[in-house]
C-alpha cells in the first residue's frame, strides 16, 4: 500500500516536473542563445549553454537594431500609462463606492457591461477614429495611443477599487472629513493610500497588458514612436536569418517581464483571477 | 446622508475622466463600427456607403473569411481539449502538495505571462526549417521519422499553430482551475474517504460535479480567448503558408492594412463578434440546463 502511494507521488511528480521544464524551455533557449555566434547556434540548436558570456548580439540589437528606442518607448507608455490608469480609476472607483451622482447605477452598470460583450476587432474602429484626429491635428500619436491603452483595463481597474473600497470601513475618512479636508484632499490623502492593495493589483495587471501590446500599436505609431511587440516585428523582418541576433532582441523584450512577474506573480494571479470571475 | 444637488453634480466630476475615455475609446468606437460597415473604402481618404453589400460579400464571396473561422475553430478545438485537460490534471496534481505548490504555480504561469509576438517568434525559430532546430531535435532523440516540413505544409503548420496555442495557454486555465479546486472543503474529501469512496469516485462524484461553474468559465473564456487570437500566429506564420493558418481577426487586420478597406474589416468584426456572443449565450443556456438535471 505504501509502496504504491511511492510510485503514485512519483509518478505525479515527474509529470508535473516535465511540465515545468517545457515552460522554462522556451526562456532559457532564448536567453542562452543571445549570447552565441549564428554559427554557434547552427551547429548546437542553442542545446548547449554557452562557451562564454558575449553581450555582442545584445549590444548589436539593442543600437543597430534600434531596440534601445523600442524599449525606453515601451517603459514609456507603460509609465505614463499605469499612472493614468490608477489616477483615473481609483477616482471612479472612489465615487462608485463612496459618494452619490446622478446615474450612478448606470454609469457603474454600463462599464461592467463593457467587460462582458466581447469586442473582437476594436482596433478598427479606433485606428480609422484616431488617424482621422491625427490628420486635423487634434491628437498626437503618442497621446492617442496612451489613452487607448488607459480604456484597456479601465472597466476591471474601477471595478477592482471599487470593491476594495465598498469593503473598506469609512473611519479614517470620515476624521478626515470633520478635519474639513476636501473630497479630493481625502482622496489624495487617505483613500488612495488604503487602497494599495488594489492599486498593486490594479497597476501590474495594466503594465503587463500594455507592455505586451501589439495591434495598435503597429497600427497608429510612426516607426520612431512604436513600443517593443511592434518594434520586434520590424526588427525580425530586417535581420532574417541572424538567429542570434533575433534571440538577444526577444531577450531584452522578454526580461523585464519576467523579472517583474517573478517579483510580483501574487499580484498578477489575483488580478488575473479577478478578471475572470468578473468576466 | 443626504446629499444636495450641487454635491450630487460635482460629484461627477470623479467619474469625468473615466467616463471621458471610456466613451471616447469604447462606446464612439463601437457605435462608429455598425455605421462604418456599410461604407466601402478606408474612411481616412475616401468611403461610400453601399447598403448591405459588404454584408453580402462576406457571406456570399468571401470563402477566405470562413476558412479563417474554421481554422480559429479547429485551434480553439485543440485548446478545449489538449490545453485544458493538461490544465486540469495539472491542478489536480498540484492542488493537494502544499509545499511546493507555489513553485509549481510560478513556473506554470511564465509562458501566459510572455507577450504573444516574443512567443510566436519563438514557435518560429524553433519549427522553421531553417536552423531546422525541432527536425534536428527529434533525429538526436532517434525519431528521424518523424522529421518534417513543419511550415510549408498547411495541414501541418495549422496543427503547429494549434499546439503552440496550448502551450502558451494552458498555464491559465492551470491558475484558474487550481483556485477553484482550492475553495472545495478539505472536509467533503475526508467524509467521502471515511465512507469508503476511492480516488476515482472522489474525482468524479465530489471534485468534478463541485468544480462545474469553474470549468464552464474556462471553456467560456477559452472559446473567446482562442476565437480571437492574433499576434501569437502572427508572428509565428505570418498566416502562411497560402492562408491556411489565418484567422478571423488576422483577415481583419490585413483587410485594414493591406487592403485599406475599413468599411468592410467593420463588417468582418461585426460578424465575428455575433457569433462570439451566440456562442457562449448558448453555451451558458445549455450548461445552466444541465446543471438542473
Amino acid at each position: 500500500m505504501i509502496f504504491k502511494k511511492i510510485i503514485l507521488v512519483v509518478l505525479i511528480h515527474t509529470f508535473l516536473v516535465s511540465v515545468a521544464f517545457s515552460c522554462i524551455f522556451p526562456v532559457l533557449w532564448m536567453l542562452s542563445s543571445s549570447f552565441k555566434e549564428n554559427s554557434e547556434f547552427i551547429s548546437d540548436f542553442g542545446l548547449k549553454f554557452p562557451k562564454r558570456l558575449d553581450f555582442k548580439n545584445f549590444l548589436f540589437a539593442w543600437r543597430e537594431g534600434t531596440l534601445g528606442r523600442y524599449f525606453l518607448n515601451s517603459i514609456f507608455y507603460t509609465f505614463v500609462g499605469v499612472i493614468g490608469v490608477i489616477v483615473v480609476t481609483s477616482w471612479a472607483g472612489y465615487a462608485f463606492s463612496r459618494l452619490e451622482f446622478f446615474g450612478k447605477n448606470l454609469f457603474f452598470f454600463l462599464f461592467l457591461a463593457a467587460m462582458m460583450i466581447p469586442v473582437p476587432a476594436g482596433f478598427v474602429p479606433l485606428y480609422i477614429i484616431l488617424t482621422r484626429m491625427f490628420k486635423i491635428g487634434l491628437l498626437t500619436p503618442r497621446l492617442g495611443y496612451l489613452l487607448a491603452m488607459i480604456n484597456v483595463n479601465l472597466s476591471l481597474s474601477i471595478y477592482l477599487y471599487k470593491t476594495f473600497f465598498d469593503k473598506l470601513p469609512t473611519d479614517l475618512e470620515d476624521q478626515a472629513r470633520i478635519d474639513g479636508c476636501t473630497k479630493l484632499g481625502i482622496w489624495w490623502h487617505v483613500a488612495l493610500p488604503l487602497a494599495r492593495p488594489a492599486t498593486g493589483v490594479v497597476s501590474i495587471t495594466s503594465a503587463l497588458w500594455i507592455w505586451n501590446e501589439f495591434v495598435l500599436a503597429s497600427l497608429i505609431l510612426p516607426p520612431k514612436a512604436l513600443p517593443l511587440q511592434a518594434g520586434l516585428m520590424r526588427f525580425q523582418g530586417e535581420y532574417i536569418g541572424n538567429f542570434t541576433t533575433i534571440m538577444a532582441g526577444l531577450s531584452i523584450a522578454f526580461l523585464p517581464i519576467v523579472i517583474i512577474y517573478l517579483f510580483f506573480q501574487r499580484h498578477i494571479i489575483k488580478g488575473l483571477t479577478a478578471g475572470a470571475v468578473v468576466g | 446622508m443626504n446629499y444636495s444637488i450641487r454635491e450630487k453634480v460635482s460629484n461627477f466630476n470623479f467619474v469625468l475622466p473615466a467616463l471621458f475615455v471610456f466613451s471616447f475609446f469604447y462606446i464612439i468606437p463601437f457605435i462608429f463600427t455598425f455605421w462604418a460597415a456599410f461604407h466601402s473604402g478606408d474612411f481616412i481618404s475616401e468611403s461610400k456607403w453601399i447598403a448591405f453589400r459588404n454584408f453580402s460579400e462576406v457571406f456570399l464571396y468571401d470563402k477566405q473569411w470562413w476558412r479563417s473561422l474554421l481554422n480559429a475553430g479547429y485551434i480553439t478545438l485543440w485548446a478545449l481539449i489538449l490545453q485544458n485537460l493538461l490544465a486540469f490534471s495539472l491542478a489536480l496534481g498540484v492542488d493537494k502538495s502544499i509545499r511546493l505548490q507555489k513553485v509549481y504555480r510560478t513556473v506554470f504561469f511564465l509562458l501566459p505571462v510572455l507577450s504573444e509576438i516574443i512567443f510566436g517568434s519563438f514557435g518560429k525559430l524553433l519549427f522553421s526549417s531553417t536552423p531546422g532546430v525541432l527536425n534536428n531535435l527529434l533525429k538526436s532523440l532517434g525519431l528521424g521519422g518523424l522529421t518534417r516540413e513543419w511550415l510549408s505544409s498547411p495541414h501541418l503548420s495549422l496543427n503547429a499553430c494549434a499546439f503552440l496555442h496550448c502551450w502558451k495557454g494552458f498555464g491559465w486555465a492551470f491558475i484558474i482551475l487550481l483556485a477553484g479546486l482550492q475553495t472545495i472543503p478539505e472536509e467533503l474529501y475526508e467524509a467521502a474517504r471515511v465512507d469508503g469512496a476511492n480516488s476515482f469516485q472522489i474525482l468524479f462524484k465530489v471534485t468534478l460535479p463541485l468544480m462545474i461553474p469553474v470549468i464552464i468559465l474556462v471553456v467560456i473564456l477559452t472559446i473567446l480567448g482562442s476565437m480571437q487570437g492574433f499576434a501569437l500566429i502572427w508572428a509565428f506564420t505570418g498566416g502562411g503558408p497560402a492562408g491556411a493558418t489565418e484567422v478571423p481577426v488576422m483577415r481583419v487586420y490585413t483587410q485594414l492594412t493591406d487592403a485599406h478597406r475599413g468599411g468592410y474589416a467593420c463588417a468582418l468584426g461585426i460578424v465575428l463578434g455575433i457569433i462570439l456572443v451566440i456562442f457562449s449565450f448558448t453555451f451558458l443556456k445549455i450548461s445552466k440546463k444541465l446543471k438542473k438535471v
